[in-house]
């Protein structure tokens, strides 16, 4: 129990604050944001829209550096590093999934998969990783199809085997199941929380849907670029 | 990411859209292919004229009157007499025959026909210097030169022309400038071009020429003298041979410079030779000009494939893309859209080339176009180094792009 708790949060994040200027005005996305998740835990991220929560998401996913603040993933400071050092610490620690899957329309289901270990420095045997990263996903027999041949429910389950096909420190979704009818939906639910119990890898589930948000450990709530509620055990 | 990789996508996303990349890609196939048959066309050319000049004889000096490279007063025309101290074999040991000529138009008339045609009255050494074969009947003889005999040998064009028939023409009666003559001999068909064909010519003795053809100028000058070395090793000792016993017969002190103008027939080819050289760096100089345009269209099409493609690009960069990975993708993209212009623009080059090269030998010019390897080597790498210029500006405006303001662009 001591040790559990002096290990290190795989994500640290402290007083992170961005401003954008739209024109002439100063908008202050996030204004002095904490935060901590520990490895293995699922997290939700709640909040109305113009709460930061999409910012904040950016800003764990490495897509963007704060204005001040810190960042620490996996015990390394990564809100200052460059263009270039960041694509490295996407590529080899996060695995993203996102409303709109996003998958490659002229490539199958395989070379989708493919697609982040093609940017990474270890190359080998892109064929065996990526096709077990389908068979997780319960995709074994589907390889070979275009995104369009597959359902919605289909594509996300590419998608989230792009996202593990690099063994990620955190898997971050961006309302998942934001395009799925509810029992599709609820099965990549089951998924991701599944993937989870099994290998241990972070979940950060950014989402309206209150659902959706239940189904993890822990929910914090965003207004105005602050935390304002955090639910749920530590 | 490898760049083998980076061909694969290229080859992917130009084959998925096809009527796009075929039009993007003309540009660069026209203007490929027109650089490409103009230069075979010229080398073509420059083929075709070093065989017309080396067709006159080989180991030939020609004598022109004046001197072009410096100011002489008063020089003196090239006469009959220049011509006998030149063929003096005890001063002149290396030169083998000397000929005089005079070429003049005029016209000649057979019953009711009439052609303007070129004149061209020599001696009997003229013959064997201008490699000039007779199909029917004899050249004219050093009698009939020196006699002034108005004797003709004509070519087989003019005597169909004239006559309407090339063969059988012998002891016919023509009319040159008014003149009773008797033709005596028809040379070989040599073919040639529109301007130069020496299958229209008359060739008479200059004597008789000076005599009734161009009567009224100054009885024994000539245009110029054509000087035969023995050897190709004997050329520069027959040309200074020449010098001096043109020097002497024109009675220039030491001091003044020559009155007259040597050349090689070497000259004539290194200045045929540049004359093509410059008109085909010209024309493919303009032809280059629709390749830039075509590198332009690439940079189009290029950008709005990046603007298209902007998700992709953010979701590559969210999956750990690097500006270079992105870079790399596009200008592979674009390399390859302008290479493939260029393969097709050489085969385009190819027919063009072809066509003009019948079609000039419709028209009776030989002209076989030349297609190098040099030519094609220089069009495939100029079109990938377009591809990879104009590819720059849009590649790096996909490399530069943010990956949150690229993943949210729909």
């Amino acid at each position: 129990m001591i040790d559990a708790l002096k290990r290190e949060p795989v994500i640290r994040v402290r007083n992170l604050k961005k401003v954008y200027r739209m024109g002439d005005v100063e908008v202050h996305a996030l204004r002095g944001i904490d935060l901590e998740v520990q490895p293995g835990e699922t997290v939700a991220i709640m909040g109305p829209s113009g709460s930061g929560k999409s910012t904040l998401m950016n800003m764990i996913g490495c897509l963007d550096s704060p204005t001040s603040g810190e960042y620490y993933l996996d015990g390394q400071l990564v809100s200052d590093l460059e263009d270039d050092e960041l694509a490295v610490v996407r590529n080899k620690k996060i695995g993203f999934v996102f409303q709109n899957y996003n998958l490659l329309p002229r490539a199958n289901a395989q070379q989708n998969v493919e697609l982040p270990l093609r940017y990474s420095s270890d190359r080998s045997s892109l064929r065996e990783r990526s096709a077990a990263a389908l068979e997780k996903v319960g995709l074994g027999d589907r390889m070979n199809h275009k995104p369009k041949e597959l359902s919605g429910g289909q594509q996300q389950r590419v998608a989230i085997a792009r996202a593990i096909v690099n063994l990620p420190s955190i898997i971050l979704a961006d309302e998942p199941t934001g395009n799925l009818d509810s029992k599709s939906g609820q099965e990549i639910m089951d998924l991701l929380l599944n993937l989870n119990a099994r290998n241990g890898t972070t979940l950060v589930i950014v989402t309206h849907d209150p659902g959706v948000a239940a189904q993890t450990q822990r929910i914090i709530r965003l207004k105005d670029g602050l935390v304002q509620a955090e639910e749920g055990a530590l | 990411m490898k760049f083998l990789q980076a061909l694969k996508e290229a080859v992917s996303s130009i084959s998925s859209n096809r009527t796009r990349s075929f039009l993007t890609i003309l540009g660069i196939v026209i203007g490929v292919g027109a650089v490409i048959s103009l230069m075979a066309i010229g080398e073509g050319a420059q083929q075709t004229i070093t065989r017309q000049i080396e067709s006159i004889g080989t180991n030939v000096i020609y004598v022109m009157g004046g001197n072009m490279s410096q100011d002489v007063t008063n020089p003196r025309p090239l006469t009959l007499l220049d011509v006998k101290a030149l063929e003096n074999r005890n001063r002149a040991p290396n030169i083998e025959a000397v000929s005089p000529v005079l070429n003049a138009n005029s016209s000649v008339k057979y019953g009711g026909e009439s052609e303007n045609t070129n004149i061209v009255g020599s001696n009997t050494a003229y013959q064997k210097i201008m490699n000039l074969e007779i199909a029917e009947g004899t050249f004219y003889s050093d009698t009939e030169v020196s006699s002034g005999a108005s004797v003709a040998v004509i070519g087989p064009e003019l005597a169909q022309r004239l006559i309407g028939r090339s063969s059988n023409v012998v002891g016919t009666s023509l009319r040159i400038n008014g003149q009773p003559f008797r033709v005596i001999g028809v040379t070989v068909a040599k073919g040639g071009s529109q301007f130069n064909n020496p299958d229209l010519n008359v060739y008479m003795p200059i004597t008789a020429m000076q005599m009734r053809v161009q009567r009224g100028d100054s009885a024994d000058r000539v245009q110029f003298i054509i000087v035969q070395a023995r050897s190709s090793e004997s050329m520069s000792a027959a040309i200074s041979e020449t010098s001096a016993i043109m020097r002497a017969s024109h009675r220039l002190s030491p001091r003044q410079p020559n009155d007259f103008t040597i050349t090689k027939q070497e000259d004539f080819l290194s200045i045929a030779n540049s004359i093509t050289s410059v008109l085909t760096i010209f024309l493919s100089g303009i032809a280059a000009i629709s390749l830039l345009v075509g590198g332009i269209g690439i940079m189009n099409i290029m950008l709005v494939s990046v603007s298209e493609r902007t998700q992709e690009i953010g979701l590559r960069k969210a999956l750990g893309a690097r500006k270079a990975d992105i870079k790399l993708q596009f200008l592979t993209e674009s390399a390859m859209l302008s290479m493939i212009g260029g393969v097709l623009g050489i085969g385009l080059g190819w027919l063009l080339s072809s066509a003009v090269g019948i079609i000039a030998a419709r028209a009776g010019t030989q002209l076989v176009p030349v297609i190098g390897v040099g030519s094609v080597l220089l069009a495939t790498l100029f079109s990938a180094a377009i591809g990879i210029f104009f590819g720059l500006y849009p590649a790096s405006r996909a490399a530069n792009l943010e990956p949150v303001e690229a993943l949210r662009h729909e």
